[in-house]
């Protein structure tokens, strides 16, 4: 039975289960409310909990454990003779487990009937020729044990979701049941669904948990895999980006400090073009402008903000890089080879970082107090000076942890640089210079066509490792630093 | 009386005449003041003027993707005629030939004279005689009558009424020869020629890499509002799930600091580190399908999810005590005063909230690219509902990626006229944002 279905059915029974406990509870109460303990919604939500919630918890666990054990199951099925030199365990089982998607196919269309798909002494040259008809993706040659496996592994999974979908609805009956004995009016049904509801709101909140753990785990089991593979001083150590994507193992050099110093360099270019901008037009903002001009400009500047990067990309390839060369090319200055470089990834960066260094900047500047800069006037400074030698001082720390998030951003930045500065990892002091950074070799190891267990695609995780340690770091540190001066003035 | 002096001499030399006389050091400071105003008037008019410039290049490059040349005909086909073409071997061949009569007339009756044979034809227009012979099969009744065919003509000859090939740079190839060039300027002043409003380009799927005139956005944008659907439905109630916890419920403990700090940290973690979440735990450990959606969706949930606690927790504080504790004077529990009364309050809150944070995961690329939802996969359009959020599809700001990374520059066209089309959604989300807020706006 199709996922759907056991799915549909189980919200049926919970649905039927709320208005069933609905009314038996006002039945028992005679229809008068007074009596009852809880308002009747309470009731009906309370069958509605008790039959939907263990009945789900069950099919996502099943759902869970079902592939792992068929996998083991079926693993036992291929002897040691039958994996061939060059492959692995797990390359034979996706074989199988393709082969048994292709008998699924097959049977779907009509190519193969089922008792045919079932024969575990089928012809196995005619079956994949069959296969290969219906369109499924099989190698060229399924060999019997293979076949045999595909077949034992469709077996258990038909039994497996049949049983799933008997034990899920089964247990969703039952629920529904024990909710309805409550269903009576003594019963603190507001109390039951209210704790239910609360266990949702947590289990909703741990999504972010979950969410950084299945980061940190995803990034922290690929690596380790890659550093099996690829020794770890070369990786962090290695002044050469060079990977092969021949498949010949220990051909490619992963160093990553030319794309470490491509990151770092765009993104000090971008910081160079947004930190004054951002951070005059928040003074300006904030001490100079009407209230009218604020109005108009702040949101005006925030635009930049709330383009996607795919068009800053886009500016950088199509735009700036073709404006940049005109002017600094062959035919003009002769030191810039190509439009993809440092500068303009760098430049088109710092237009797209302007709003996150101003407006922060802003809210920073407009938090110090109004009698320090009384204090300043009263001295007879002007109004520059107040603002260069009391307001700027004062926000300081606020500003630095602006800037620290500007980096943050510009260093985890993709779409840019992998439209607007090139591909060649290099260790160049030359801004105009192709260079590449640790997010594009990421999308570029990983969009390939790299076996997913080389080390040419593994090294991503490496590299996405790196990112979410650097990045994170400056996280943290600037919002301890916004953190821990802000409170100075309250 | 007094013991000063009256003489002048005896006075201390003063160091200012007068207030209204300025000195050079006063002057230095109001030229330093009124240096430093033009500063920051200059960084906002050159934020502003970057704004200018990128929507100039994008409507300046983008526009010329809505149009597209066609080759307007007037195209009469007796009944004899086509029992005539369809008697023949090769059918469309016999299309062909005849619509090559009509342009010969069309061209002799305006007195342009240019000699062309059918395989020029075949260079600009592709093989057009299997539209005309579906549309004959598929309406008899305008036999006999004039049907103006508008057929899309092939990329190169796009390239060079719009300039980017000139006679100069024309290399004879199978694609293109010079003497076409003739044939095409005639056909322009005969008016056969024309651009036409590319219905194709919003309604079309991706094409292949050697024909970026047919490459259309439409399968893509169905892609990304199946993506936006999951991000909806999922961030949604997670999102406010989360912040009603946080703000209303949780107590100050190890655990609920956990998931704060976890929140800050997660709005600020780079894009494509979820792009590797999403391959390594929904396609490596989980096997969903690659391309999807569905994957995507989830990918960008879990993006989208700080915005919206974030914005979320900021409506729910700006609901005053008063209400709450109206609502627990006369005898609500703790939860039906948040469900019942301040939830709805900050619902509209709430909802500007989610609507920028949607338009947000619409712009997004980087992780797309990660979880394989790239261009190429963008042929067709899923057939129904479940295959929707299952299929291969691409995203709007993937299929851009994808034309922008092609050799071609004739798709770099294509890219900006894309990313019109991405600008329009996101400026009608954004815009319902605002008057939601305006609409509901509300002072205690």
């Amino acid at each position: 039975m199709p996922l759907l279905w056991v799915f549909l059915i189980v919200l049926t029974i919970a649905i039927g289960g709320y208005f069933a406990g609905r009314m038996r509870v006002l039945q028992h109460a005679g229809g008068d409310r007074r009596k009852m303990h809880s308002l009747p919604n309470y009731y009906g939500g309370n069958v509605a909990i008790k039959a939907a919630v263990p009945a789900f918890f069950l099919l996502v666990a099943w759902l869970l454990i079902q592939p792992w054990i068929v996998n083991s199951s079926v693993s036992n099925l291929i002897p040691d003779s039958a994996i061939a030199e060059s492959s692995s365990r797990g390359l034979v089982l996706s074989e199988v487990r393709r082969a048994a998607n292709g008998l699924d196919m097959a049977v779907a269309q009509g190519a193969l009937s089922e008792d045919d798909a079932r024969q575990p002494d089928a012809d196995v040259t005619d079956i994949s020729a069959k296969l290969q008809a219906s369109g499924a993706i099989v190698t060229s040659q399924i060999t019997p044990p293979v076949l045999q496996a595909a077949q034992r592994y469709r077996d258990l999974n038909t039994q497996g979701s049949t049983w799933m979908a008997i034990a899920v609805i089964s247990l969703a009956v039952a629920g529904a049941l024990w909710g309805l004995r409550g269903a009576v009016p003594d019963y603190r049904a507001r109390n039951v669904v209210e704790t239910a509801v609360r266990y949702l709101l947590i289990g909703a909140a741990s999504i972010a948990i979950l969410t950084t753990l299945g980061i940190v785990l995803s990034l922290v089991f690929n690596t380790i895999e890659f550093f099996r593979l690829y020794p770890a001083a070369d990786f962090f150590f290695g002044t050469n980006w060079a990977p092969s994507f021949s498949g010949r193992g220990g051909s490619s050099d992963l160093g990553v400090l030319p794309l470490l110093w491509g990151t770092f360099y765009i993104s000090i270019v971008a910081l160079a073009v947004a930190i004054p901008i951002g951070l005059f037009a928040a003074i300006y903002l904030s001490e100079y402008a009407t209230p009218r001009i604020r109005s108009i400009a702040k949101p005006l500047l925030e635009v930049l903000a709330g383009i996607p990067t795919i068009v800053y990309g886009l500016f950088a390839l199509l735009t700036v890089g073709p404006l940049l060369v005109s002017v600094f090319g062959r035919d003009g200055l002769g030191i810039m080879q190509a439009g993809t470089a440092v500068v303009t990834a760098g430049l088109v960066m710092g237009i797209m970082l302007i709003p996150f260094v101003s407006s922060l900047s802003d809210d920073i500047i407009n938090a110090v107090p109004q009698a320090m800069r009384d204090g300043s006037y009263g001295l007879g400074a002007t109004k520059s000076e107040t603002i260069r030698q009391v307001v700027l001082p004062a926000a300081l720390p606020g500003i630095v942890g602006a800037i620290l998030l500007a980096a943050s951003r510009a260093i985890g930045e993709t779409m840019i640089v992998v439209l607007g500065a090139g591909a060649a990892a290099r260790l160049s002091l030359n801004p105009f210079d192709a260079m590449t950074t640790v997010t594009a070799k990421i999308v570029s190891q990983l969009t390939g066509d790299a076996d997913f267990a080389s080390p040419e695609a593994l090294v991503a995780f490496a590299l996405g490792m790196t990112l979410f340690v650097i990045t994170l770091g400056l996280n943290i540190f600037a919002l301890y630093i916004v953190r821990k001066y802000r409170e100075q003035y309250d | 009386m007094s013991d000063a002096s009256l003489s002048p001499t005896g006075a201390p030399e003063r160091r200012h005449k007068s207030l209204l006389t300025v000195d050079s050091r006063t002057a230095r400071r109001n030229a330093a003041e009124k240096r430093f105003r033009f500063y920051g008037i200059g960084a906002i008019l050159i934020g502003v003027f970057f704004i200018v410039v990128l929507a100039f290049s994008i409507i300046r490059s983008g526009l010329p993707a809505f149009t597209h040349t066609v080759v307007a005909v007037d195209f009469t086909l007796s009944e004899e005629g086509f029992a005539e073409a369809e008697g023949q071997l090769f059918k469309t061949k016999a299309y062909e030939g005849l619509l090559i009569e009509e342009i010969r007339g069309a061209l002799e009756a305006e007195g342009i004279s240019v000699s062309f044979d059918a395989a020029a034809i075949g260079r600009l227009l592709g093989k057009p005689g299997g539209t005309l012979r579906d549309h004959y099969r598929a309406n008899a009744q305008d036999l006999g009558t004039p049907v103006r065919f508008e057929l899309a003509a092939a990329s190169r000859v796009d390239g060079y009424l719009t300039g980017r090939v000139t006679r100069d740079t024309l290399q004879d190839s199978r694609f293109l020869e010079a003497g076409d060039l003739d044939l095409i300027d005639a056909l322009v002043e005969a008016g056969i020629i024309t651009r036409a409003f590319n219905w194709n380009f919003i309604t079309g799927a991706d094409s292949g890499v050697d024909n970026p005139g047919g490459a259309g956005i439409g399968a893509s944008v169905v892609g990304s509002l199946f993506m936006m659907l999951v991000v909806l439905v999922l961030s949604l109630p997670i999102g406010v799930a989360a912040s009603i916890y946080l703000e209303e419920f949780a107590p100050q403990n190890r655990f609920t600091d956990l998931i704060e700090v976890n929140i800050s940290n997660l709005a600020a973690v780079p894009s494509i580190v979820f792009g590797i979440l999403g391959l390594a735990v929904f396609i490596q450990f989980m096997h969903l399908p690659q391309s999807a959606p569905l994957v995507g969706g989830l990918v960008l949930t879990l993006m989208t999810l700080p915005t919206i606690i974030i914005s979320t927790r900021a409506s729910l504080k700006a609901v005053p005590p008063s209400i709450r504790e109206a609502a627990l004077g006369v005898g609500a529990s703790k939860m039906q005063t948040v469900f019942h009364h301040v939830l709805p309050l900050a619902m509209p809150g709430i909802l500007t909230g989610t609507i920028i944070g949607l338009a947000q995961a619409l712009g997004e690329t980087a992780p797309l690219l990660l979880i394989g939802m790239v261009g190429f996969v963008a042929r067709g359009y899923p057939d129904g509902v479940v295959a929707g959020f299952t299929d291969p599809n691409s995203a709007m700001p993937a299929q851009i990626y994808t034309w922008a990374a092609r050799a071609d520059p004739s798709f770099y066209e294509k890219a900006w006229g894309g990313i019109i089309v991405l600008l329009v959604f996101l400026l009608s989300m954004n815009i319902l944002a605002i008057i939601l807020r305006r609409r509901f706006e509300r002072r205690w």
